[in-house]
Order: C-alpha cells, then structure tokens, then sequence
C-alpha cells in the first residue's frame, strides 16, 4: 500500500467516525442512533486495519478484529433488543434543543482541534492527524452523553466517548499492547451487559428509560 | 482567447441544457423501477417541456413585472453557471470569474427571484411556498460557502478550477478527514437547495409539505417551461460540481477537442451514477418534516464548520 493511499484512507476513516458524532445529535429513533454507533465503530476498526497493514504488525490486526467483534457485532446488537425491548419509546426526546446541542458541538470540535495542535505539531504524521478527531469525537459524545435524559441514548454517548478514546490511543501509540486493549474491551462489555440490565430493570419498575424519573430512593 | 476555449463554453452550455432534463428523468426512472413499476421514459422530462413549450404564454391577473421576468432571471443565472464552472474542462475561458463568491451570488439571485415570484401573484400556496424556501435558503446558502471553503484551503483558491485543477495535480488531498466533512455537508445542501428529499418532495403537489413546487404553482406554458428547466440545471450543477470537487479525475485539463470529447464523456457517466444513486436514495428516505428541516441544515452547517477548523489545522504538511 502506497504512503498517499494509506494516508488518504486514514484521513476518510477519521472523517466519518467523527460525522458519525454529530449526527447522533442530531438523530432522535433510537434505533438510528445505534446503527450510527456500529457506523463508528466500523470506521474505528478501519483505522486498526490500516495502521495494522501500514506497520505489519499483526497485533493491531488483532485490535482491529476484536473491535469489530465488539463495537460492530456484539454492542449493536444488545443495543437494538434493549430497543426492539421498549417498542413504547423508539424516539429519544433531547433535553437540549436539537439546534442548539448541534452548535455546541460544533464549539466542542473547534476547541478540540485548537487544543490538540500542539500535539499534532510535536510529530506531524498522518496518524497523529487523527488526534484532533478523536479528541472531537470524545467531546462531542461527552456533550451527547450529558445532553440527553434517555438511559439508552447515556449508554450510546458513553460508547461514542470510548470509541473517541479508542481512536486517540490507536494513533497515538508506537504499538497497542494487546493485553490492554483486551482488559479495556472486557470492561467495556461488562459496562454494557451491566447498563443493559439497568435499563430494563427501569423500564419494568417506571415504564421509561427517562433517567429524570431516577430521583427518589425506593425500597 | 482562442476557439478552443470559447468551443470549451458552447460545449459546457449545450451540455448543461441537454444533459439536465435527462438527469431528472433518469432520477425518476430509477425512482420507478426501484419501487416495482416500469415509470416513464428518461426522455419524458423533455416532452413535457415540449408540451408546455407549445402553450399560450399567461400570467395571473395582477402580477408584475417580477412574475414575467423571474423565469428569465433563473434561466440566465444557471446559464452565467454553467459557462463560469468547471464541468467539461478546468480550462474556461472565464475561470477568472469563475470564483466560489460568484457562482454562490449567482445561485442566491435565481433563489431570491424565485420567492419573490411566488409572492408576487398574491397567492396562499405561493406566500408559503416562498417564506419556506428562503428559510431553507438561509440556512443552505452559508454551508455551501463554507463547505467549499474548506476544499479551497487545498488549494489556496476560491476560484473553483483552481481547486479542481489543485486535486488533479496533487491526487493526495482529494481524500482526506476534511473532504469526507465537506462532502457531507455538501451533500445535504445539494439535496436541500435542489428541492429534494428528504427536504422537499419533488413529486406531489401537497399543500402541507412542499416547497419549490408551491412557488412555481401559478406558472404555465413557456414560463413553466423555463422554470423546470432551470430548476433541472440547477441539479446538474450542483451534481456536476460535487462530482469534479470530489472525484475530479476525468476532467480535462485544455481544450483539445479529444480532451474535450473524453471530459464530456466522463462527465456523463459521473452524472449517470450520481443520478442512480439519488434516484436510490430517494426511495428509502422520507420526507423530513418542515420543523426538522432547519435542524438537518443546522448539522450540515455544523460539519462543515467542522471541515473548514479540519482543514485549517490539518494536513499542513502535505
């Protein structure tokens, strides 16, 4: 694989997991907003390949496999039954108007960008490039994830976070060590087995994922 | 100026004129076969300018003079576009004013006449038709400048041939985070100034929902005629344009008539492709309702905000 070839797919990579961070923004069917999140993840994955393919490394490969088995396969897939689940609420209703949460990611991505550009001017590769993006997307997701009162959509903004995080560590390492990447992917997955009993619990107990109604303690 | 590039305008002209009405069929005869039916000839778009080509010119009592002129107004602005852009050939005879500013006013004169040509008779449809499509102008317009700035940075240029001509030299910043941002943004503007889905729905005349159609609601005959054409044009431009800005090879870089003959060609198949793939897209969107709409602009506005701050930091080395 060519140097341009290789630079340009990392560059598309990182463009579409980070307009796949605004558009859950913008997105209100639940089910949606999870295929974006499979989205991402793919275009995550992707950048793995890449750096596995351009470093003949076969580590990264691996990386790039499990993030695929994770964050495209197994996620996605609780996701939607946790959805198919509460067929009452396939729409998450924001909090925060939609344009209004769309202009202060817009603010989040450009400060991400002025932050990170000493980063980038330390060693300017096509890897490194993509730290802007991570930091963007992890903004971004942090905003969703404070921004919307739905459970699921919690859930979603906390996976867009990791993912943010994901791609800053893969290009931002000499190597992934593999041993790390498994323990983080292992958390990740409890994190999420464990969420996905919370919310059915309180879709069972309130009839609604709105995590508004989590206010008093009950017995 | 020599032959070669004033023969570079005719062809880009004549391309345009006859190339639009066809892209417009072509969309809708994808549209038909995608959902099970046979649909109408790609050619169809041009009999029905032919049919209304045929009628008595007539304009509703009480109009003015903005009613009569606006058709002419829309033809000659996509006209001015079409001579001034990159299609056929990077090498205009008019590049120098073929700059993003210009092609940008240009596109907004057509759109401002529009309204006031739907407001101008005094209707109701055409009242509303007018308040929507410039709020959707408002909000389309300035992602358009923005999206196209952030490929200008590659270039060092507004002036659209030259960020053609920049890809084609350099073929490593034709992809890049950037561009898939701008091609997004941009994506969504097309949709939404050409009256499409999701933003407006082409193909019915319903009151609640639409948007170009309410404007153009009291035009007939010849006028009619002119309208549709330019509002085809302006389709193939808008799809010419992202086409050369984000797949620019093909393009030709003089105007020998053999580099003229193959840019034609390919241009040709780009827009055959792009028409597929709208045609495609079309039968599995539906309609945004009218209070989403500025919210789908306001995303496409946010990425390309996003794409000029990427292409500002970004890919400074290369």
């Amino acid at each position: 694989m060519t140097d341009t070839l290789y630079t340009e797919l990392l560059g598309l990579a990182g463009g579409f997991a980070l307009v796949a961070a605004v558009l859950v923004l913008w997105r209100r069917s639940l089910l949606a907003i999870v295929r974006i999140l499979a989205f991402q993840g793919l275009a995550i994955a992707a950048v793995a390949v890449l750096l596995g393919i351009h470093h003949q490394d076969v580590a990264e490969l691996i990386v790039a496999g499990g993030i695929v088995l994770l964050k495209v396969g197994v996620i996605p897939t609780v996701l939607t039954r946790v959805v198919r689940d509460a067929p009452e609420q396939r729409d998450a209703e924001p909090s925060v108007n939609t344009a209004t949460a769309i202009f202060v990611a817009a603010v989040l991505a450009v400060v991400a960008f002025g932050v990170t550009r000493g980063l980038v001017d330390l060693a300017p590769t096509p890897e490194t490039e993509l730290i802007p993006i991570g930091f963007a997307i992890v903004l971004v997701a942090f905003f969703g994830l404070v921004a919307r009162r739905n459970a699921l959509t919690q859930l979603v903004g906390f996976l867009l976070l990791e993912n943010g995080v994901t791609l800053v560590a893969l290009v931002a390492t000499a190597r992934v060590s593999l041993v790390v990447e498994l323990g983080a992917a292992l958390d990740l997955l409890l994190a999420v087995l464990v969420l996905q009993v919370l919310t059915s619990r309180m879709r069972s107990k309130f009839g609604a994922l709105d995590v508004d109604r989590l206010t008093e303690l009950s017995d | 100026m020599n032959l070669g590039r004033v023969g570079a305008v005719v062809i880009q002209i004549v391309f345009v004129i006859g190339a639009a009405p066809l892209l417009a069929g072509l969309i809708h005869r994808t549209r038909a076969r995608l959902e099970g039916r046979v649909g109408a000839p790609v050619v169809q778009p041009w009999r029905d300018l032919r049919k209304l080509w045929r009628k008595e010119r007539i304009a509703p009592e009480h109009s003015s003079w903005v009613f009569t002129t606006t058709p002419l107004v829309l033809m000659a602005s996509s006209l001015v576009i079409a001579m001034i852009v990159p299609l056929v050939t990077v090498a205009s005879p008019l590049d120098r004013v073929g700059d993003l500013f210009a092609v940008v006013s240009l596109l907004l004169l057509g759109t401002v006449f529009l309204a006031l040509a739907g407001l101008d008779p005094g209707t109701a449809f055409g009242g509303m038709g007018s308040s929507r499509g410039m709020t959707v102008a408002a909000l389309a317009e300035p992602t358009l400048l923005l999206g196209v700035t952030a490929l200008a940075a590659r270039a060092g240029s507004t002036n659209l041939a030259a960020i053609v001509a920049a890809a084609l030299d350099r073929p490593s910043v034709v992809l890049s985070a950037q561009s898939v941002l701008a091609l997004v943004a941009l994506g969504i503007v097309t949709l939404a100034e050409c009256a499409r889905m999701p933003v407006d729905n082409p193909s019915t005349h319903l009151e609640v929902t639409m948007i170009h159609e309410a404007m153009v609601l009291e035009y007939a005959g010849p006028d009619l005629a002119l309208v549709e054409l330019a509002a085809s044009m302006r389709l193939l431009l808008f799809g010419a344009l992202l086409a050369n800005l984000f797949v620019p090879w093909g393009i030709a870089r003089g105007t020998g008539s053999v580099e003229l003959l193959a840019g034609t060609v390919v241009l040709g198949t780009k827009l055959t492709l792009l028409g597929a793939l709208l045609g495609a897209f079309e039968v599995f969107v539906a309609k945004l309702r009218l209070f989403r709409v500025p919210e789908l602009l306001a995303v496409s506005f946010v990425i390309a905000l996003v794409a000029v701050t990427a292409s500002a930091f970004l890919g400074a080395g290369r």
